[in-house]
C-alpha cells in the first residue's frame, strides 16, 4: 500500500449472532482526506466505527492504520494510536463536569501513585478552556455536570473532547444530530479547521447539505455493505440518495449487493 | 455585579453562583432530627437529649450520650465508607456484615493469649504455637480475609457479569457459614493486650479515631485521585467509562477489594473492643452501612454521593437509634423505623434525580 493511506480496512466484518451488521468492508482513507459515510438507519455505519476504534472486536478482516496492521484491544489502544472519536452515544459520564469528561481515561496527574495518582484539576481546567477556545465551542459553565446540560451542549462537549487532542484521524458519528443552527455551524467550522490543518476525518451524517459542503468523498453503506464510493465532484444528492435507498449500486460493488 | 457569560443557545449563565452542595442539606436534616428529639425530650421526658441540663459533665453537652452515639456509628461507619465507594461505582455489597463475622472469628483465633489467670486459655482454637503472637499477625490475617472476600466479589462481578446484588448475596451466606464453621459455633475470647488496644485504645476513642481517619482519607481519595474519578465515571455511565479507556473490570475488582478490607478492619475493631468474637457478629451490618450511605445522599443508581455525606448519614442513623433509646421506645420500633428510613432515603433519592435536571 502507498504511504499516503492513513486507514485501510480489508474484508472488515462484524456479526452479532445472526445479525450481519457489517459485511466485507473494504475502505480506504488518505491522509488529509475528509470522507463522509452515509446510509439509512441500521446500515452498519456505527458498527463500522466501533470496529476501527477498538470498542468491539471484528468477526473477521484487517485494519491497517498509519501503515501498520492493528488489532486494537480497546478504545484506549486506538486512541493512543491516534484515533479520536465522537461516538453516536457521546460516551459522556453524566455525573462529571466538562474537564472531567474531556480527560476521562487520560487524566493529568501531579504525582504518579498508580491508581491513586493525584489529579491535577487546575491543569485539566486550563487545558479545557484552551481547547474550547480553539474549537470555538461555547459551554456556559465547564464546572456544570453533563446531566444538567442540554442535548446540544452535551454534543459540544463530546466534540470538544475530540478536537482538544491532536490526532492522526478524527471520527465523528452524527456529530450535529441534536444541534441547533448556530451550533451546527460551529461544528462545521471545527471540521473545516481540521481540513486546513490536514487532519483526516470520517464523518457520519444524514445531512446531505452538510456532507456536500464539507467532504471530498462519500461512501455509502447499505444493509451492512459498502455499495458506493463517490467523489464529490462526480456526484450529486439525487445520485447519493439512489445509492442509499438501493435504487443504484456502484459498478464495482455489484456482486456484493 | 456578577460576571456573566453567554453559552450555547444564548443562555446567560451567572458564573458567581455557587452550587449548593447536597451535604449541607443532609447536615440540615441532622440538626432537624436532633431538634425533634430535644422537643420530644422536653415534652415527654422532661430532660434534654444532647445537652447537659443536670450539671453532670464538664461541658454543656451530655457527653455520655454523645460518646455512645459516635462510638456506635464508628464501627459500622468504617464498613459504610467501603460501601459508599461500591455504591458510587454502581454496585452494592450485601456481604460486609458476614465478612465482619468471618473475619472476627479468624483474626481473633490468632490473637489469643496462652494463659488466663494462670490456667490455659479455655477458649483456645489453636495449639500453643499460635498463641501470644504479636498483634501484627491477627491484623494481617484479618485484612487478608477481607481481601479474599472482596477479591471473590470483585472477580465475580467484573468478569462473569453476575449482578453485584447476587454475587455479594452469595458471599453473605458463604462468609456467615465460614464464621460458624471456624470454631464450630463456639465464641473465641481472651485476646492479647495489644490486640485489645485496637478497639479500646486512646481511652476508648480508638474506633472513632480510626473511623474519622479513614473517612478523611477516602473523602480525599474519591475527590482527588484517578481512582475516585474512575469510580464516579463507572457508576455514572459504565459504557462511556469503557469507551474512554477506563479498565472497568480491573477497577471494579479494586473497589470490592477495598470494601472487603474495610469490613475486615471493622471486624478487628469490633472483636477487639468486645474482647471476643462470635459467629453472629455483624449480622445486618451490611444493611445499616447501606442505610448510612443512602441517608447520606449516596445514590443507589451510582455516580453520586460522598464519604462526607455518608459520615453525616451515619450520625443521623446513630442519633435516631439513640433517640429512640432516650425516649424509652421498644427495640422493635427501632427496627421498624430503621426500615422506614432506608425506604424513605431511597424515595428521596429518586425524587432528587427527577428534579435535578430541572434546577
Ligand atoms: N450490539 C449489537 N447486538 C446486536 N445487533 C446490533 C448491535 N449493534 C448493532 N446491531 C445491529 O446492527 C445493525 C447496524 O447498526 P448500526 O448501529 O451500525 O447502524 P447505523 O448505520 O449506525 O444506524 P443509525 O443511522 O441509526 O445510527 C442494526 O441492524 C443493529 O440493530
Ligand atoms: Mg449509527
Amino acid at each position: 500500500m502507498s504511504d499516503d493511506v492513513i486507514l485501510e480496512t480489508r474484508d472488515l466484518t462484524k456479526h452479532y449472532g445472526g445479525v450481519h451488521a457489517l459485511e466485507g468492508a473494504n475502505f480506504i482513507l488518505r491522509r488529509g482526506e475528509h470522507v463522509a459515510i452515509m446510509g439509512d438507519n441500521g446500515a452498519g455505519k456505527s458498527t463500522f466505527v466501533r470496529q476501527i476504534t477498538g470498542v468491539e472486536q471484528p468477526t473477521r478482516g484487517q485494519i491497517i492504520f498509519d501503515g501498520i496492521p492493528r488489532q486494537f484491544s480497546g478504545p484506549i489502544d486506538a486512541r493512543e494510536a491516534g484515533i479520536e472519536t465522537v461516538f453516536q452515544t457521546l460516551a459522556l459520564a453524566d455525573d462529571l463536569d466538562v474537564p472531567d469528561n474531556l480527560f476521562l481515561g487520560r487524566e493529568k496527574t501531579l504525582f504518579n501513585l498508580g491508581p491513586f495518582s493525584i489529579l491535577d484539576y487546575r491543569a485539566m481546567r486550563e487545558a479545557t478552556l484552551r481547547g474550547l477556545e480553539r474549537t470555538a465551542v461555547k459551554i456556559p459553565n465547564i464546572r456544570n455536570k453533563i446531566r444538567n446540560m442540554s442535548g446540544g451542549q452535551r454534543q459540544c462537549v463530546a466534540i470538544a473532547r475530540t478536537a482538544t487532542f491532536h490526532s492522526k484521524l478524527t471520527i465523528m458519528d452524527e456529530p450535529t444530530a441534536a444541534l441547533g443552527v448556530q451550533e451546527t455551524a460551529q461544528v462545521e467550522n471545527i471540521i473545516r479547521t481540521l481540513k486546513e490543518t490536514g487532519e483526516p476525518l470520517i464523518l457520519i451524517s444524514h445531512n446531505m447539505r452538510q456532507v456536500f459542503d464539507l467532504v471530498d468523498r462519500i461512501v455509502v453503506f447499505r444493509r451492512g455493505r459498502i455499495v458506493a464510493n463517490l467523489n464529490k465532484q462526480e456526484t450529486d444528492p439525487q445520485d447519493v440518495v439512489a445509492y442509499i435507498t438501493g435504487a443504484k449500486t456502484g459498478a464495482e460493488y455489484q456482486d456484493a449487493a | 455585579m456578577s460576571e456573566t457569560t453567554h453559552g450555547t443557545g444564548g443562555l446567560t449563565f451567572d458564573a458567581s453562583r455557587r452550587v449548593w452542595p447536597n451535604e449541607l442539606n443532609i447536615f440540615g436534616a441532622l440538626v432537624l432530627i436532633v431538634l425533634i428529639f430535644e422537643v420530644l425530650g422536653a415534652l415527654l421526658m422532661g430532660q434534654s437529649f444532647l445537652f447537659d441540663t443536670q450539671g453532670r459533665f464538664g461541658s454543656i453537652f451530655n457527653e455520655q450520650r454523645l460518646y455512645i452515639i459516635i462510638l456506635q456509628v464508628s464501627i459500622v461507619g468504617i464498613i459504610a465508607i467501603g460501601v459508599t465507594q461500591v455504591i458510587i461505582s454502581g454496585g452494592i455489597d450485601l456481604s460486609s456484615g458476614s465478612v465482619v463475622g468471618a473475619t472476627a472469628m479468624i483474626a481473633m483465633s490468632f490473637a489469643q493469649v496462652a494463659e488466663v489467670n494462670g490456667h490455659p486459655n479455655p477458649k483456645a482454637v489453636f495449639g500453643p504455637a499460635f498463641m501470644d503472637l504479636p498483634v501484627i499477625v491477627p491484623v494481617v490475617v484479618g485484612l487478608a480475609c477481607g481481601l479474599v472476600a472482596g477479591l471473590i466479589n470483585g472477580l465475580l462481578i467484573a468478569y462473569t457479569r453476575i449482578p453485584p446484588f447476587i454475587a455479594t448475596l452469595g458471599m453473605m451466606v458463604t462468609a456467615r457459614g465460614v464464621a460458624k464453621w471456624w470454631s464450630k459455633g463456639q465464641p473465641i475470647s481472651f485476646p492479647t493486650d495489644s490486640y485489645a488496644m485496637i478497639g479500646n485504645g486512646l481511652g476508648g476513642w480508638m474506633p472513632v479515631f480510626i473511623f474519622v481517619g479513614l473517612a478523611i482519607l477516602f473523602q480525599l481519595i474519591l475527590k482527588y485521585t484517578v481512582y475516585g474519578k474512575h469510580t464516579y465515571a463507572i457508576g455514572s455511565n459504565e459504557d462511556a467509562a469503557r469507551m474512554s479507556g477506563i479498565k472497568v473490570a480491573r477497577h471494579k475488582v479494586l473497589v470490592y477489594v477495598i470494601a472487603g478490607m474495610l469490613a475486615a478492619l471493622a471486624a478487628l475493631v469490633l472483636s477487639s473492643k468486645n474482647l471476643t468474637a462470635q459467629a453472629g457478629m455483624g449480622v445486618m451490618y451490611e444493611l445499616d452501612a447501606i442505610a448510612m450511605a443512602v441517608i447520606g445522599g449516596v445514590s443507589l443508581s451510582g455516580g453520586r454521593g460522598s464519604v462526607v455525606g455518608t459520615v453525616l448519614g451515619a450520625l443521623i442513623f446513630g442519633v435516631i437509634i439513640s433517640g429512640f433509646t432516650f425516649l424509652r421506645l421498644d427495640a422493635y420500633y427501632q427496627e421498624m423505623v430503621k426500615g422506614a428510613i432506608i425506604v424513605g432515603a431511597v424515595v428521596l433519592d429518586q425524587y432528587r434525580q427527577r428534579f435535578a435536571s430541572q434546577r
